[in-house]
């Protein structure tokens, strides 16, 4: 290992080793991804179930299966990669890397370029504030996934899982395949916020109650989790003291929430969208600060992979343009919600950049039918997209042309929910 | 007549299917496209799924590895599988695609890894 590299991609999941990849194949020979677990491949690993790779591979596979299709391409391209070190901060003075390893120790790497490509954390217990005791049993629904399918241990029995999203759904049935007892699941929504396959093939196979509009207000037990208290909750999301009951349970799931792990791009005054939690970057997935770039669920949290690799291809595109001094810093147009949309990435066009198209991907603020996400520039559209459905679970892509952008007068883009 | 309701996963509208068996034949209402009859007729008559499970394994840096039928196999046979799946050990190394269990339960699918562990 040296101590010096072109690029540094920091994650070696799905999305570092997209961008790597791109990278590479963009004429970047110097290229070391940092993953702080044993083995590449991220959080793939530990969903075993299918339903990944419909759009970039065309098939049906596990996450495990992608992970191992994308490690196959590190490989291929000869991409160096430091496993179990764990990235401490990135100094932007100097574009430096400090990172520990059990292996080589404290380390100094320098970099041209650097990729945060971290991903995202599970929201918590404490970050939904959940009243009671604090006994052993209570879990966010990714780390009982990771107990359960790479570690090989059963996290409970008796289960009650506190949100409907795609992981709360897949363990409630993973679970209950290996003998748990999945109670219900509860959901604070008056909607199902997993994809409704997931409703479907998860809960509704296996005869599992979703109650919608319900929340856990109070946590039991001394050692271990002996039961929950839920209740009905108003349209304000306030809990009905009338309708609380409690439920023997002897473990908590939550699956309440992502969040992107941005504390290292903080720290490198990597400036954030508040509504996607993630970087602020403009076409390339270059972020505020030069030369350091963002893609992945740590950029905004994804539902499918799918996008991430797309994604972070572009990004890694957008490395190799920096490092041969073909990337413009400029801004020339920038990407705002309007009407019904939350949030969208990239948010920022320097048009000079732009091979022919840009693509975005949005978020939109709640489920309406038979509408149309139109962009626009003054009263001009420059682009629009229908669809029969659209699910603030799902996300929302759109496709910008170079000459639309070119030809439109004006430099802001509004994109709305019309 | 026999009437059962379902939701169909096609896509993201998730119709809500009505599926009535009649003398006539079997009759779907409330779905919006083509595939959602063509959903409704298959869970009806043989519904199926993929089962994704871990199997034990020796001789590598964790103590179990992810598995999956390689085709679906009907729904009504998937604890039986886990069961057999339970009492299942391989040994390292294992990649991708390799068969864990052949013709599992007679079902004509196979166990394939899903994983590699190299």
């Amino acid at each position: 290992m040296k101590s010096s590299y072109e690029c540094v991609v920091i994650g070696g999941g799905p999305a570092g080793m997209a961008a790597a990849v791109a990278a590479k194949r963009n004429g970047i020979k110097d290229i070391l991804i940092i993953e702080r677990e044993k083995v590449l491949g991220g959080i793939l690993n530990q969903c075993i179930h299918n339903g990944f790779g419909v759009h970039h591979f065309k098939e049906e596979l596990t996450g495990p299966e992608y992970s191992s299709r994308m490690i196959d391409l590190v490989r291929a391209e000869n991409i160096e990669s430091l496993l179990d070190c764990m990235v401490l901060s990135v100094d932007t003075k100097d574009r430096t890397v400090h990172a520990i390893s059990p292996e080589h120790g404290y380390l100094q790497i320098k970099a041209k370029a650097i990729v945060l490509a971290m991903g995202c954390r599970e929201r918590t217990r404490g970050a939904i504030r959940i009243y009671g005791s604090r006994p052993s049993g209570v879990f966010t629904a990714g780390t009982a996934q990771r107990l359960m399918n790479i570690d090989g241990y059963m996290p409970g029995k008796k289960v009650v899982i506190l949100g409907s999203g795609d992981i709360g759904l897949v363990m409630a049935r993973r679970l209950t395949l290996e003998g748990a007892k999945v109670e219900m699941v509860v959901e604070l929504m008056p909607y199902s916020n997993g994809l409704p396959r997931n409703t479907v093939e998860c809960l509704y196979d296996y005869n599992i109650p979703l109650l919608l509009s319900h929340t856990v207000v109070q946590i039991h037990g001394k050692e271990r989790v002996t039961g929950v208290t839920i209740a009905k909750v108003d349209e304000n999301g306030r809990p009905i003291k009338e309708t609380e009951r409690f439920v023997d349970c002897d473990t908590l799931l939550l699956s309440v929430g992502l969040i992107p792990e941005n504390e290292i791009s903080r720290g490198a005054g990597v400036q954030l969208d508040p509504m996607t939690q993630g970087a602020i970057v403009g076409e390339s997935y270059q972020t505020n600060v030069e030369g350091i770039f963002s893609c992945g669920n740590v950029l905004h949290v994804h539902d499918v992979v799918d996008f991430v690799t797309e994604e972070s291809s572009v990004c890694g595109e957008g490395v190799a343009r920096y490092i041969a001094k073909n990337l413009q810093n400029e801004i020339t147009h920038k990407l705002t919600p309007g009407e019904g949309i939350r949030s969208i990435v990239p948010q920022t066009i320097n048009l000079n950049n732009l091979n022919e198209k840009v693509k975005l991907y949005m978020r939109v603020k709640e489920i309406s039918e038979k509408r149309a996400v139109v962009a626009s520039i003054g009263d001009q559209i420059i682009a629009k997209k229908r669809d029969i459905k659209f699910l603030p679970a799902q996300t929302v892509t759109l496709e910008l042309k170079k000459k639309d952008l070119l030809t439109a007068a004006g430099n802001e883009v509004v994109i709305s929910v019309q | 007549m026999d009437t059962k309701k379902l939701i169909c996963i096609c896509c993201p509208i998730g119709c809500e299917l009505q599926v009535n068996k009649t003398e006539n034949g079997v009759e779907v209402t409330g779905n919006k496209c083509p595939r959602g009859k063509k959903y409704a007729l298959s869970e009806i008559e043989a519904p199926k799924r993929y089962v994704t499970s871990t199997v034990k394994i020796e001789g590598w840096m964790y103590p179990v590895i992810s598995v999956k039928t390689k085709e679906p196999i009907p729904k009504e046979n998937i604890f039986e599988v886990m069961n057999v799946l339970s009492d299942v050990t391989i040994k390292a190394p294992v990649h991708v695609g390799e068969i864990v269990v052949k013709n599992i339960l007679n079902l004509g699918v196979d166990i394939i890894a899903t994983r590699n562990t190299d």
